[in-house]
C-alpha cells in the first residue's frame, strides 16, 4: 500500500515521523515534488481565493498526489496540551479536500488534545485502521518519535554551530516551517540572503521547548503553539544574531497579529516583515533584503 | 479619579452590557463607545496591523473614540479564533498611542462566573458573589429574550402595514429595560413586549422569499460592519433569519457542538473553528427547510469562515440554493454591496417565478 504525503503545511514539521511510521508498517510512501510554479497554479485553482498562500500551495500538493498513491494523509490538528492551540486552517484541511475533490482515498488522524485525542492515541488509531496491531502501531509510533528528535537534535546543534561563526552576518528568520523551506515561497530569501554572504537561521531550529518557555517574555496570552515557538526563538536567540526578518504568507490570520506583537515589542535589533504572496516579484524583495542587511551592516561598524 | 467604564460595540449588546455594568458598578460612570461611525472605521484602520480582520479595527476605533470622551477602563472579551488575541494587541497599540487606562480581558475560559466576578472585584464593587450572580442571571435572561425578540423582527420587519412601526417599539422596548434590576420587572417586560410586538400589523404572504444569513459572528452581529444587510433585504419584502446571537454563542452551541456536528452530515467530519461550523450546519439546515436563498458574511480573510466555503458550495450544488458570499473589510464599498444584493434578490425572485411557472405548467398537463 501507498501512502501519498504533501509536501506542505505540517508536512514540515512531522514529515520525518511520518515517513518512520509508515516503514516500520510495512506501507511505501510517496511525497510530492518541491512547490513549482504548476503546483501553484493547480493549489491556487481549486482553493478559495481568500486562504493563505501556504494552505493553496498544499492543495496543489494534493492535487498531484490523486492518483499515484492508495490514500493521501491528511492529519486534522486542533489542539496539543493545554492551552495551545493550532491555526484554525490546519483545523479543516481535511474538510476543505475532501470538499474540493470529491471522491478521493484519504487517511486521516485526528490530534485534539483539549478532547482528549493526544498524538500517540491518534497515530495508534491510524496504524490500526491500516491493518496492524495495536502492539505494533504503539512501536512504530515511539520510533518514528526517536527517529525525529534525533534528526531534530541534530538540526539544532548544526545551526548552534552556525551561530557561533562571528565572521558573518547572521539574520534570523522567523516563519512557519512550510514559509521559510519551500522552495518556491522562503527558499529564494535565505538563498539570495547566502549570496549576499550573509547567514540565514531559522526559528524553527532553535530549542522548541527553550523557545516556548522564553515566548512568555513576549507575551503571556499567545496561544498558538507554533506562533510561541517562533516569537520565542527570538528571545532564545537575540544575542547571537545580526537582524530579523519576519517571513508571512498573505493573508496569514495568527501572522497579522503576532507580527504587530513582535515590531513592537521587539526593539533593541532590526526586524522587517516581507509578506509573500502569489504575485510576488522576487525583485523588490531582494532590494528590501538589499537595504535591510545595508542598515545592519552600518550598525555593525558603530 | 471617578472610574469611567466603556467597551466596545456589537449590534444592540451594549444595552444589556451597560445595564449590567451598572448594576454592578455602581459609583462608576459606564459610557458605551460613541456610536460606531465612518470615522471609528478610519481611526481603527490608521492603527491596526496590515491584514487584520475588520473587527480588529471596529473594536480598536470604538477604544479610541472611547479614550477621547474620558474612558479610563476598556473591557474586551475574546475567543474563538483570532478574536482571542485582539485584547493584547489592542491594548498595546493604544499604550504605545499615549493612552492611560486600565484595560480588562476577559478571554474563552476566563468566563467562568468566579473569575468574572474576580474581575469585577479588581475593577472596584463592593457587590457580594451572590449579589453578582444574581445580576449576571438577570442579564443573561434578557439578553435572551432581547435576542427572540430581534429575530422576530428581522423576519417580520419587511412585512409591516405602518412603517416604523418596529422600529418604534424597539427603542421603546430598550427604554423598559434599562429600569429592570430584578426578575420580576424582567418578567412584566418581556410579556408586555412579547404581546406589543406580535400586535403590530403585518401583510406577509405564506410564501414570502425567505433567506438565511450565516457566518462569522461580528459582522453578522454588528449591522455597521454589513452596511444594514439584513435592513436592505427586508426593504425587499424577504424574511431575513439568522442564528447566531449571543444566547446560541454562549448558551447553545458549547452544549450542542457534537449535535452541530453531526447534523452538517457528510460536508463535516471536523470543527472547523470558530463559527465555521455552525455556517456549514446552518445553510445545510436552510437548505432543507426550504430558504430560497443564502448570505455568508465574514471579514476578509476570516480563517474559519473561508475554511466552510468549500462546503457552503457543495451545499449550494447540491440543493441548488443561491449562496451570496461577502467578506467585509475597511475598503467595501457601500454601492457595491448594495448592487450586489440587489442582484441577488432579482435572481431569486425569478427563480421562485420560474418555479412557479413549472409547477403550473406540470399541473395543466396532468390535468389534461
Ligand atoms: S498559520 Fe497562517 S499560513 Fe499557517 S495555515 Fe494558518 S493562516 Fe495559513
Amino acid at each position: 500500500m501507498t501512502i501519498g504525503l504533501p509536501r506542505a503545511l505540517l508536512y514540515y514539521r512531522y514529515g520525518v515521523i511520518w515517513e518512520a511510521f509508515f516503514k516500520i508498517i510495512g506501507c511505501k510512501t510517496i511525497t510530492s515534488p518541491e512547490t513549482n510554479k504548476q503546483i501553484l497554479n493547480d493549489g491556487i485553482r481549486f482553493s478559495i481565493d481568500e486562504c493563505c498562500l501556504p494552505s493553496k500551495i498544499y492543495m496543489g500538493h494534493v492535487y498531484y498526489l490523486i492518483g499515484k498513491c492508495d490514500y493521501i494523509l491528511i492529519p486534522r490538528i486542533a489542539s496539543c496540551k493545554k492551552r495551545n492551540d493550532v491555526c484554525v486552517k490546519l483545523n479543516a484541511m481535511y474538510d476543505i479536500v475532501k470538499n474540493t475533490f470529491g471522491d478521493i482515498s484519504i487517511l486521516d488522524y485526528n490530534v485534539d488534545n483539549h478532547n482528549g485525542l493526544n498524538e500517540r492515541r491518534a497515530f495508534i488509531n491510524m496504524g490500526r485502521a491500516l491493518g496492524c496491531s495495536y502492539a505494533k502501531a504503539l512501536s512504530a509510533y515511539k520510533n518514528a518519535k526517536k527517529a525525529d528528535k534525533l534528526l531534530y537534535e541534530k538540526k539544532v546543534e548544526n545551526q548552534n554551530r552556525l551561530l557561533e561563526n562571528n565572521d558573518k552576518l547572521k539574520i534570523l528568520i522567523v516563519s512557519h516551517s512550510y514559509n521559510c523551506h519551500d522552495k518556491f515561497l522562503g527558499y529564494p530569501i535565505s538563498d539570495y540572503i547566502k549570496k549576499l554572504n550573509c547567514v540565514s537561521v531559522f526559528a524553527d531550529a532553535a530549542d522548541r521547548e527553550k523557545s516556548v518557555v522564553m515566548s512568555r517574555k513576549i507575551s503571556d496570552s499567545l496561544y498558538w503553539i507554533y506562533n510561541k515557538e517562533s516569537i520565542g526563538s527570538i528571545k532564545v536567540l537575540e544575542d547571537k544574531v545580526n537582524g530579523i526578518i519576519l517571513l508571512t504568507a498573505f493573508p496569514c490570520g495568527p501572522d497579522s497579529l503576532v507580527n504587530e506583537l513582535i515590531m513592537r515589542k521587539v526593539r533593541d535589533i532590526p526586524v522587517i516583515n516581507i509578506i509573500l504572496d502569489e504575485l510576488q516579484g522576487e525583485a523588490g524583495i531582494q532590494t528590501r533584503i538589499e537595504s535591510f542587511l545595508d542598515v545592519i551592516k552600518d550598525r555593525a561598524r558603530l | 479619579m471617578k472610574k469611567i467604564i466603556s467597551f466596545p460595540h456589537i449590534g444592540n449588546y451594549h444595552i444589556p452590557i451597560e445595564i449590567l455594568l451598572k448594576l454592578i458598578f455602581k459609583d462608576s460612570v459606564i459610557m458605551p463607545a460613541p456610536k460606531t461611525t465612518k470615522r471609528t472605521l478610519e481611526l481603527g484602520s490608521r492603527y491596526s496591523p496590515d491584514f487584520v480582520c475588520v473587527p480588529f479595527k471596529y473594536n480598536l476605533g470604538n477604544y479610541i473614540e472611547a479614550l477621547e470622551n474620558g474612558a479610563n477602563v476598556l473591557i474586551q472579551a475574546g475567543g474563538g479564533c483570532r478574536y482571542g488575541y485582539y485584547a493584547e494587541i489592542q491594548e498595546l497599540i493604544l499604550r504605545d498611542l499615549g493612552y492611560e487606562f486600565k484595560f480588562v480581558k476577559l478571554i474563552g475560559h476566563d468566563l467562568h462566573p468566579l473569575n468574572m466576578f474576580r474581575v469585577c472585584k479588581s475593577i472596584g464593587t463592593n457587590i457580594s458573589f451572590f449579589r453578582f450572580l444574581y445580576y449576571l442571571l438577570l442579564v443573561i435572561k434578557m439578553v435572551g429574550f432581547i435576542d427572540r425578540t430581534e429575530a422576530y423582527i428581522r423576519e417580520n420587519i419587511g412585512f409591516e402595514v405602518m412603517e416604523n412601526s418596529f422600529d418604534k417599539l424597539h427603542a421603546e422596548f430598550f427604554g423598559k429595560l434599562r429600569d429592570i434590576s430584578n426578575f420580576t420587572s424582567l418578567a412584566h417586560v418581556t410579556k408586555e413586549y412579547e404581546k406589543a410586538f406580535r400586535k403590530i400589523k403585518i401583510d406577509k404572504p405564506e410564501n414570502c422569499l425567505k433567506v438565511g444569513v450565516v457566518g462569522e459572528l461580528y459582522t453578522a452581529m454588528e449591522p455597521f460592519s454589513n452596511y444594514f444587510l439584513e435592513r436592505e433585504l427586508a426593504k425587499n419584502k424577504v424574511q431575513v433569519s439568522r442564528f447566531i446571537t449571543v444566547t446560541f454563542l454562549f448558551f447553545q452551541k458549547p452544549r450542542d457542538i457534537k449535535k452541530i456536528l453531526k447534523s452538517a452530515g457528510k460536508y463535516l467530519k471536523y470543527t472547523i473553528g470558530a463559527d465555521g461550523t455552525d455556517s456549514v450546519e446552518r445553510s445545510k439546515t436552510l437548505a432543507e427547510l426550504g430558504y430560497d436563498g443564502i448570505i455568508h458574511v465574514k471579514p476578509f480573510g476570516c480563517m474559519p469562515e473561508v475554511n466552510a466555503m468549500p462546503m457552503l458550495n457543495n451545499i449550494g450544488r447540491d440543493y441548488k440554493i443561491p449562496v451570496l458570499y461577502f467578506s467585509f473589510d475597511s475598503q467595501t464599498s457601500e454601492t457595491g454591496v448594495k448592487t450586489r444584493l440587489e442582484a441577488f434578490y432579482d435572481m431569486l425572485e425569478m427563480r421562485r417565478k420560474s418555479r412557479e411557472d413549472i409547477t403550473k405548467f406540470e399541473n395543466r398537463v396532468s390535468w389534461s
